[in-house]
């Protein structure tokens, strides 16, 4: 049983510590006697009978009959799966998707169903490439049903090909993809990474068109979603999600919900210094740090991102259950808590962030800077609950090069927010008014998303809109080690070092603030009281 | 009394391309340019008046001379030695009157008559005697032997050639109407639709502004311009562009602007009208790169030799057509367009003529040093 999460109080005897930039580490010296390091818990243990514990979910689902009764021959059937932005970094194979997938095929075989087809649940991302599918689902499955036709990825651009369900009591359109209203019963079948996945937002937003995520992909909703990562009544997003889910369960197919959840063994041996707590550290973590911090630093960029995007993460299942959506996703969600919570004492007036070299938006890609942004204010200044963990007008700080480099085949139209809006506003409402309607509608940006591997035309905007509250809550933000310019078109503060960040905080916070930082990886929520 | 001399003199010449390619600019120290004494021009004709010159432009086009990256199309075209100069604010001498000079040598001033074609329709910069008549060849005043130009303190021209100065303006002000009126003749083509000025230096510059002058914004498709230091992105907000963005940017801009796909580098689209105040082998190309199909390339900017790839412009309809110079009527419209816009203020530095050397590599690298237009200034001696 690994330890659980850990705030470390910093005091001189403390080592520096770790923090991501990019595609390379810094360690970096908090001040003593007013800074904490709040460290994840320890990877829980892997289920050891995975392929039996699927079986079991299938067959033993939660307010839902098993699997097997749900099956009749000549039905039609769709089994849509979460795509590549998840889990981070990809884990080694076989994927947890293509072992549930094939243990459902093999009841689906049994029970003689042969229409039968399978959707990359991808909402506005970009396509994923056939290695990624072949990764996601395997060999067998792919070859199985892809030339065929049968295995393919969602177009929330297709029009003929989308359906509306209904529309809730807020006037939020359902509107998924055709195929899956259609069926006789959708399969679901999800990675819960972070807590703000899976449940409702599997398919309303997976499935969904862009009319339909509009409704809650927007400023507003993300200004005012709270707690992404925590307690869904606090997060906008989530209330509309599950307005949504209520529509889909009223009048919607047929559906069976697999959520599984992973355990945050991230990195594999040859990166064990990552994992660990600084003042842990043996002679030969040590070395490794300083041979592999020394060597990428040595490296051009491309060659340190192949070497990231390259590894192969070894975490393992803890949990897989089946069944109806809100019963399967409460119990995901503990299991998710388990594994991810860390108690916190109080908010600090700065938080500190390594900003890794992927977010969700870049797998086998480049961290853009808007990317930058998403991942510091959208993704982990949200890994929080009940409040966050700097203060209200707080600083956050931020290391990462933020270089201004963008991957043209993923990330189209992420080049022309970068240069249109974001010199014209970088307030997430504004931009939606002003420019949003632009970029949805921009036949190019269209056709590259349904034919190539571009995220949508919208995308970017999504991707800013995710730091919203993030954005909001912060008095000022800095970037330490960024592109001066790039930093500031983002609308944030460049630094050279940490030393240097900390005093331009000052002006806000003063000259003795108290400080958090965030220790990434693994994954954390700090359950801040 | 003195005045900068432009001589044929080949071993200079190479010393000056060698530099001036090393560093723009610098072709003016080791070159064939030299101040020496003024001497007193004789009068080709009645018509003709002395002018001594208040101050005078460096052009792009002066600039690619003494840095001897001038096309060898200019050879017939220019009589040696000659003072260059053709941005000219003067006062007439023996009067009061204070003038800026049309430095086209057309058929009236080379005493040919009758007129040519162009000539008799006004078009003088289209005159087909250019090199002919009483006077030595010479493109313009300023590449003549016998008129002398604005880098001296004497010169000639012919009564024609004069544009009275409003009183109210300011020297550093009619400085800029010559290449101004150039601006007003490039923006006689403006559609109203989408439209690309590629390069923010001077032309560029003045080229927005005459535009900017006769557009209503709210009807009219968005004025895209390329620049490159951030002086020249300021000024080109200020005078008019509804966006700045650099080269590499350019393409996404138009392609964003004008709802187009793309196929290789090429975008699908465009814009229909794209001038190009730059005249390089890469601004061409990229113009060519955003011109709509059956639109049109303008090039303001000097170009020289350049190397194209011209399968698009066969391919897409598209035309590139020269834009040269300015008619007399221009004049008028371009001092009207400078009080109005207040160009006056693009005149960055002005230098005495014996610092010419420090004048000339400031103008060659007036964007990377903040500056849009460098003269001399000639009121004291």
């Amino acid at each position: 049983m690994g330890r659980p999460g850990f705030v470390h109080e910093v005091d001189r005897s403390t080592p520096p510590v770790l923090f991501w930039r990019g595609e390379n580490f810094s360690l970096e010296r908090l001040p003593a006697g007013r800074s904490r390091v709040i460290y994840p818990p320890e990877p829980l243990p892997a289920i050891k009978d995975i392929d039996g514990a699927i079986r079991h979910a299938l067959l033993h689902p939660h307010d839902q009959d098993p699997l097997p009764a749900l099956l009749f021959p000549g039905m039609k059937l769709t089994i849509a799966f979460d795509d590549v932005s998840l889990p981070l970094p990809k884990m080694r194979r076989p994927d947890i998707r293509q072992r549930v997938i094939e243990a459902v095929l093999d009841l689906v075989a049994a029970a003689g169903v042969d229409d039968v087809h399978i959707i990359a649940a991808l909402g506005l991302h970009r396509r994923m490439h056939e290695y990624e599918l072949r990764h996601a689902l395997g060999d067998r499955v792919y070859d199985a049903f892809h030339p065929r036709g049968m295995l393919y990825q969602h177009d929330a651009e297709d029009h003929d090909n989308l359906e509306v369900i209904g529309t809730t009591d807020h006037g939020e359109v359902l509107e998924i993809n055709k195929r899956a209203a259609d069926s006789d019963l959708v399969i679901y079948v999800n990675i819960n990474s972070v807590s703000m996945d899976g449940g409702w937002k599997s398919i309303t937003t997976g499935l969904a068109s862009y009319k339909c995520l509009s409704h809650h992909h927007n400023g507003e909703t993300l200004q005012n979603t709270k707690s992404l990562m925590g307690h869904r009544e606090h997060s906008a997003l989530h209330t509309s999600i599950w307005r949504l889910g209520k529509v889909l369960r009223d009048h919607g197919p047929k559906l069976f919900q697999i959520e599984t959840t992973l355990n945050t063994d991230m990195f594999p041996e040859q990166y064990a210094f990552i994992n660990k707590r600084e003042w842990e550290w043996t002679a030969k973590d040590r070395a490794t740090y300083l041979g592999v911090s020394k060597g990428l630093s040595l490296l051009p960029v491309k060659a340190r991102r192949k070497m990231f995007h390259d590894i192969h993460s070894p975490h393992q299942m803890t949990s897989v259950q089946a069944g109806e959506t809100s019963a399967v996703h409460e119990l995901t969600l503990a299991k998710v808590f388990e594994q991810q919570l860390v108690p916190v004492e109080g908010q600090t007036d700065i938080l500190t962030l390594g900003i890794p070299f992927v977010s969700p938006y870049n797998p086998d890609s480049v961290m853009n800077p808007v990317l930058v942004m998403c991942m510091g204010l959208g993704y982990l200044f949200n890994m929080y609950r009940n409040k966050p963990l700097v203060r209200k007008g707080g600083v956050i700080i931020m290391t990462h090069p933020t270089y201004r480099d963008f991957n043209p085949i993923h990330h189209p139209s992420y080049i022309d927010f970068f240069e249109q809006v974001l010199p014209d506003t970088t307030d997430p409402v504004v931009m939606g008014q002003k420019w949003e309607k632009q970029y949805a509608e921009d036949e190019w940006y269209r056709h590259l998303y349904r034919t190539g591997n571009a995220y949508h035309g919208v995308h970017p905007f999504y991707a800013w809109y995710w730091g919203a509250h993030g954005q909001q809550h912060a008095g000022k933000v800095i970037i330490v080690g960024g592109d001066a310019p790039t930093v500031r078109r983002l609308g944030f503060t460049p630094a050279s070092t940490l030393d240097d960040a900390f005093e331009i905080a000052s002006d806000v916070v003063g000259r003795t603030p108290t400080i958090s930082h965030l220790h990434v990886p693994s994954l954390l929520v700090a359950d801040v009281q | 009394m003195s005045r900068l001399v432009f001589s044929r003199k080949p071993a200079r010449f190479a010393a000056a391309r060698l530099a001036g390619t090393l560093m723009p600019g610098r072709g003016a120290a080791v070159g064939p340019l030299a101040l020496e004494p003024d001497e007193t021009l004789p009068l080709p004709g009645a018509d003709w008046v002395r002018l001594r010159p208040r101050m005078s432009g460096i052009c792009g086009s002066d600039l690619a001379l003494v840095d001897g990256t001038a096309s060898a199309y200019f050879d017939p075209l220019v009589s040696y030695p000659f003072t260059p100069g053709h941005e000219v604010v003067a006062d007439v001498e023996g009067t009061d009157r204070r003038v800026v000079v049309v430095p086209v040598l057309s058929c009236i001033t080379r005493g040919i008559s009758p007129v040519c074609h162009a000539c008799e329709h006004g078009h003088i910069h289209l005159c087909e005697r250019v090199a002919f008549g009483h006077l030595e060849p010479g493109l313009q005043t300023g590449f003549c032997a016998d008129t002398g130009g604005g880098w001296g303190h004497e010169m000639i021209a012919h009564a024609s050639q004069l544009v009275d100065v409003p009183a109210d303006m300011s020297d550093e002000a009619a400085v800029l109407v010559e290449p101004t009126a150039c601006a007003v003749h490039a923006a006689q083509r403006y559609t109203g639709k989408e439209t690309v000025i590629i390069g923010a230096g001077t032309l560029g510059l003045l080229t927005l502004a005459a535009i900017t002058a006769t557009r209503d914004r709210e009807r009219t498709g968005p004025v895209v311009v390329t620049a490159r230091y951030p002086d020249q992105k300021r000024l080109a907000k200020e005078l008019g562009a509804d966006v700045v963005c650099s080269t590499d940017e350019l393409p996404r801009w138009v392609r964003s602007a004008t709802s187009s796909l793309v196929f290789g580098d090429q975008l699908t689209c465009g814009a229909p009208h794209v001038i190009d105040c730059v005249g390089s082998s890469d601004s061409l190309q990229q113009a060519l790169q955003v011109v709509a199909p059956g639109g049109e390339v303008q090039v303001v900017g000097m170009p020289g030799n350049v190397s194209l790839e011209l399968t698009s412009l066969w391919h897409r309809e598209t035309a590139i057509r020269g834009c040269y110079a300015y008619t007399r009527p221009d004049f008028d419209t371009a001092i009207e367009l400078v009080r109005r816009m207040d160009l006056g203020r693009l005149v960055s530095a002005t230098y005495p003529l014996k610092d010419y050397t420090d004048a000339i590599a400031h103008a060659a690298q007036a964007g990377r040093r903040g500056a849009v237009k460098v003269a001399f200034d000639l009121r004291s001696n």
